[in-house]
């Protein structure tokens, strides 16, 4: 929770007036008693009614301001509440932003939602909490405290002694519901999960008939969260009861020890009925303390949540956030030498031992199985993975000492699976380069083969959310685009020709080359045809490099190609 | 709108009535008890009027009656507590399994056409705010009402113009918090829908979040996260704002009742009507019967908020389902063939995709569907899959009408493995068998040797128990698709794109144990690869949503004609 510190500090202000301002009217709250004591004590024994009627004015002057303060303190803790709130998502994201893809992949998006949102409300609600509460409460109980004891120290001790009876049970309660809290937030994310993974994949699960599987499994981990919010449940609902118990055992000892002072003449009647006042005072401020002590509870484990994914620092990171590279005069556009990755959590390296020079404006082809390591190449090259041997270097310089921007904004890449955005077909190619014109976005679309559907739905046209109303070409191709019209040195396209037919294939490569001699190329494919021309073809199999060079030479020395290259030919098949 | 949805919130309810009798019961009897005690407490005072005039044997006696309400009251108000609880969480579970269940049952178009986090952000978050409120009212409302009943009935039978004072005056609190509830609402409705935005975004976000990183992006989605936060930081204030000012404003109400009862009781005193006990009781009552009203308004904030989740999550859960099929019959033996008669098409009926297409397909047909991309092969699927029904004509399959038969049964007939593979988070095993539960491992294993996945799975740490992880290539995803298939062996196969993402030589071993699978299934592949459709014996050529051509490899080479060009495309020089 103290890490969170930061954010409240920003609502320093506030933070001071709503406390200030409800204390205030918990002073007022405190003089009312006394004064309803002085109308009893005196107003009724004098059987003085415009004394009566004086002191009955004052406390509607005082609950008037009272009420007035009370609204300062209100509005306070509204702008402090959902401004930190708001500081909290926009940072938060921030940080997600920063996170690269084995983060993501680990933490997975259903519990970065419920992070964002149902943890960061449960925050909200504790921040508006403390603003009208933490002060307010806390004043109550002290304050009558104080006033029982300048009325009489002897039965002051009772309230003593009940604040401390009515804290151990508090504290034994939330001990033990802490761990439950924190429990039922993963349970919870589990709950997003199934949701997530039903709907990306409801077609999957209509096709084999797992509606009712799918239903039942969800039913069971939601009655598995709805037994462990019952559980504490069952716990936290204890803590009325016996604070209201312990309040009241209170109350009959008020009258019992108060009578024998009555009766000894050290205290009067109307001070008994004052007592027994601040009594129901301190239950409130008690009730109000018990609910102040689940909602921070429940907030705590929010809080740990969210400063688990703040501390979560990104795998990639960014060594160099302000020193723009400039090129290496003489080296390579690229140079892979003796690259590798094992990815966490396996045993056996996904790529090792890759050394290649490539040349700017060179077309490289990487080709081979399938789980060989092809994309492998393309994720550290482009650093959404770091390289765990070897070194990886662009214009001569290793891409972790680049600024992990000015690195990315030389690549225009077109990923496997790569992803449209909701938005119009304009505002999707524009995604890289928002300032291209016309010109720009026509010539892009042209090369990527895309102008006759791009054009007869019309720029404006809407994409859905990972281009699902597109087909499978089309949302290639209009990712080919918009990798084109971000102007990139080093153009990637990861197996982003698969949906598309041999002709538009062929076309858009040539098109490609065709557009700027100088741009950098890179294509891995499954399709000996789509690398064929390259200037230098990679072969892989099983994570090492097994072939470098031209086509015709890779035929002669390596059989991997040869063979990849004769299936499809339909020489063997 | 509120109240209807408040009355549909409580008819679930209905199935919950030992609870709800619990929690009323609880409720009345502690709060009797409760009652008890100010008018125990102040006869008590009654008792200690000065010195030596104290009279201890009553007032022992009344501390024994104190001491039992006390009892009471605490045990009864945990019972009702908890039966609120359970009640609460119950009727959350039967919510979010009903909004989940719909999932399964919406027309697929719902499902392609929202943002799956707007439709997250509704089984999850909204769900939440739902029992929040809920828990509140039930523990509060019942607790609330009684009191207010309660004290009221005491107040009068110990003195009528005191008790008319308060009558009077606490209909205040309630009109300001009705006033000041009926402008909040919208505010709360905004932030219910600004929140749906948010988890939508960031949804997609992180979905895409390696393009969004190919992209240098970050900078343009915080921005964008800002707008919808900032105008969530608005609705957010200005709801929170309203619900925060209900309870001081009845809070002064309560101490214009305060006042009421102090100054008029005290009055009454001078004039010797009241005693000062009863005054000492009064002002406990006044301060018990406001208190009430301060926790219904403050329950009604919380409530508003919960309402316009409720009401979101209602809307999904009323939205219409695909037409019901439970009068269809259940498809016990499916032959194999399939008869498309004059099928039109459209996922908007105004943008027609497929005019007017005929097929006949018999039994062990390959059935190869090529063409250009957007030709419409995929929508082919969603209709054979009944994914989508068609907007006119019909299917036939095994000879029946499709909309004659369940879809689940009609759908048990097909293995579908598509271009964009979908695993779910769960072991090796545990997806291939996902359309076969009570698959053996020896029948895993051998889908996943057919498959050609095998070898890549028992390299893993635990072999067929590792839970899969972000370490697997797209080809190995659809390996794993295949392999599902592999072990379930319906009578008719669509392969759309299937080996997408499979390199030549992979795919070359897989099509071995593809044609072994093929012998005697009805096959529908799409696949650009044209070597690996040749053989078909039916070649459809789709172009715009129709199909332009039609026939085998060898008769539509001699036409000469679209699949000519396109066959050529494959080997032409760049």
């Amino acid at each position: 929770m103290l890490k969170l510190k930061r954010y409240l500090l920003q609502y320093k202000k506030h933070l001071i007036i709503g406390p200030f301002f409800k204390w205030l009217e918990a002073v007022f709250e405190l003089i009312i008693p006394l004064v309803m004591a002085q109308i009893i004590d005196v107003g009724i024994a004098a059987g003085d009614i415009s004394y009566i009627l004086k002191k009955g004015g004052i406390i509607l002057a005082l609950s008037f301001t009272g009420l007035c303060f009370s609204l300062i303190c209100q509005y306070a803790a509204s702008r402090a509440s959902q401004g930190v709130g708001t500081l909290l998502r926009r940072d938060l994201y921030r940080h997600i932003t920063r996170l690269s893809m084995p983060d993501i992949d680990r933490l997975g998006t259903s519990t970065l939602i419920t992070r964002m949102t149902n943890d960061i409300n449960q925050l909200q609600v504790a921040v508006a909490m403390l603003i009208r509460l933490v002060v307010r409460a806390p004043f109550l109980l002290i304050g009558a405290i104080v006033m029982a004891m300048i009325i009489n120290v002897k039965t002051a001790l009772i309230f003593i002694a009940t604040a401390l009876a009515v804290f151990a049970v508090m504290y034994l309660i939330m001990s033990r519901t802490v761990p439950y809290y924190r429990r039922n937030q993963s349970k919870l994310d589990k709950l997003s999960l199934l949701t997530a993974e039903n709907l990306s994949g409801n077609r999957v699960v209509r096709a084999f008939s797992r509606q009712r599987e799918e239903q039942d499994d969800f039913k069971e981990a939601s009655e598995d969260y709805a037994e462990s919010i019952t559980a504490v449940g069952f716990i936290s609902a204890l803590l009325n009861p016996v604070t209201s118990a312990l309040i009241n055992l209170a109350i009959i000892a008020v009258i019992w020890f108060g009578g024998i002072q009555v009766n000894a003449g050290s205290l009067t009647q109307g001070e008994v009925i004052a007592l027994i006042n601040y009594m129901t005072q301190i239950s409130l401020a008690l009730v109000v303390v018990a609910n102040l002590v689940v909602i921070f509870t429940k907030s705590a484990a929010s809080a740990h949540r969210i400063n688990e994914l703040f501390e979560t620092k990104p795998s990639v990171e960014d060594n160099n956030t302000n020193t723009h590279l400039i090129p290496v005069k003489g080296a390579p556009k690229i140079s892979f030498v003796n690259a590798g990755i094992t990815y966490e959590g396996n045993v056996a390296p996904s790529l090792s031992g890759l050394t290649i020079d490539i040349e700017k404006g060179e077309t490289v082809g990487i080709i081979g199985g399938t789980g060989s390591g092809k994309t492998t190449i393309v994720n550290i090259l482009a650093r959404f993975y770091d390289a765990t041997e070897g070194s990886v270097l662009i214009d001569g310089h290793p891409v972790k000492d680049y600024p992990v921007s000015q690195l990315r904004g030389k690549f225009g890449l077109v990923l496997q699976g790569t992803k449209l955005f909701h938005g119009s077909i304009k505002y999707n190619l524009t995604w890289g380069n928002p300032q291209a014109d016309d010109n720009d976005v026509a010539r892009a679309v042209e090369a990527a083969q895309a102008s006759d559907f791009v054009y007869s739905k019309g720029l404006d046209d809407t994409v859905m959310q990972g281009g699902k109303n597109l087909s499978g070409g089309q949302n290639q191709r209009l990712a080919i685009a918009r990798a084109l019209i971000a102007k990139p040195e080093i153009l990637v396209l990861d197996d982003s020709l698969s949906a598309l037919d041999y002709r538009t294939d062929a076309n858009l490569r040539k098109a490609i080359r065709g557009l700027d001699k100088s741009v950098t190329v890179i294509i891995v494919s499954q399709r000996a045809n789509s690398i064929k021309y390259a200037d230098k073809i990679i072969v892989m199999d099983k994570g090492k490099p097994v072939g470098i060079g031209k086509h015709e030479f890779l035929m002669r020395t390596c059989p991997v190609y040869k063979e990849i290259y004769d299936i499809q030919s339909g020489v063997t098949a | 709108m509120m109240k209807h949805t408040m009355l549909r919130l409580i008819s679930y309810s209905k199935t919950l009535k030992r609870y709800v009798a619990f929690s009323l019961a609880g409720a009345f009897v502690s709060v009797a008890f409760t009652l008890l005690i100010p008018l125990l407490t102040g006869r008590a005072v009654d008792y200690i009027v000065g010195k030596d005039n104290v009279d201890f044997q009553n007032i022992g006696k009344i501390i024994g009656l104190i001491a039992g309400s006390l009892t009471l009251s605490s045990l009864f108000q945990w019972v009702m507590q908890f039966a609120a609880n359970k009640l609460t969480y119950k009727i959350a579970l039967q919510l979010r399994t009903a909004a989940f269940n719909k999932l399964n049952t919406l027309p697929l178009g719902y499902i392609d056409t929202h943002p799956h986090g707007d439709i997250l952000s509704r089984v999850i978050v909204d769900v939440e705010q739902v029992s929040d409120g809920l828990l509140q009212a039930f523990t509060q409302f019942f607790t609330s009402v009684i009191t207010i009943a309660g004290t009221l009935v005491l107040m009068f039978t110990l003195n009528v113009t005191i008790a008319l004072v308060v009558v009077i005056v606490t209909p205040l609190s309630l009109l300001v918090a009705f006033f000041i509830t009926r402008r909040s609402l919208v505010h709360f409705k905004k932030q219910s829908e600004d929140r749906g935005r948010m988890t939508a975004f960031i949804e997609e976000m992180c979905d895409g979040h390696k393009t969004m990183l190919a992209f240098n992006k970050q900078e343009y989605a915080n921005e964008e996260l800002e707008k919808i936060n900032q105008s969530l930081y608005k609705s957010g204030f200005t709801s929170q704002l309203y619900g925060a000012l209900v309870n001081p404003v009845t809070r002064f109400v309560n101490y214009l009742v305060y006042v009421g009862v102090g100054v008029v009781g005290a009055i009454l005193a001078v004039k010797g009507t009241l005693t000062v006990g009863e005054l000492s009781c009064f002002l406990s009552y006044a301060n018990q019967y406001t208190k009430p009203f301060n926790e219904i308004t403050g329950v009604v904030s919380e409530l508003q908020s919960s309402i316009a989740a409720a009401n979101r999550l209602f809307e999904l859960i009323d939205t219409a389902d695909e037409p019901d099929d439970s009068d269809a019959e259940a498809l016990s033996h499916c032959d194999g063939t399939l008869v498309i008669d004059n099928v039109s098409f459209g996922y908007t009926p105004d943008k027609p995709l497929i005019k007017n297409f005929n097929l006949k397909v018999e039994k062990g047909q390959r059935i190869a569907i090529v063409g250009p991309t957007g030709a419409g092969k995929t929508t082919l699927i969603n209709l054979l899959m009944r994914f989508y029904d068609v907007n006119d004509g019909v299917i036939y399959l095994s000879g029946k009408p499709v909309p004659s038969v369940t879809r689940n049964s009609l759908r048990s007939c097909f293995g579908m493995v598509l271009q964009e593979s979908w695993l779910f988070e769960g072991t090796y095993a545990e997806n291939i068998a996902y359309g076969k539960p009570d698959a053996t491992m020896d029948e895993i294993v051998s889908a996943a040797k057919s498959a050609h996945i095998h070898d890549y799975i028992v390299a893993q740490k635990d072999g067929y128990d590792t839970v899969i992880n972000d370490g697997i290539s797209a080809g190995q995803k659809q390996l794993i698709c295949i392999a599902r298939i592999m072990l379930t062996l319906p009578p008719i196969l669509i392969l759309d794109e299937a080996t997408s993402n499979i390199d030549a030589r992979t795919e070359l071993n897989i099509s071995r144990a593809f044609d072994r699978m093929m012998k005697g299934r009805t096959c529908f592949i799409v696949a650009h690869r044209l070597s690996t459709i040749k053989e078909a014996d039916v070649i459809l050529v789709m172009d715009k949503g129709n199909i332009i051509e039609y026939g085998t490899h060898k008769s539509l080479m001699e036409k000469g004609g679209f699949y000519y060009n396109l066959y050529n495309s494959q080997f032409r020089q760049v």
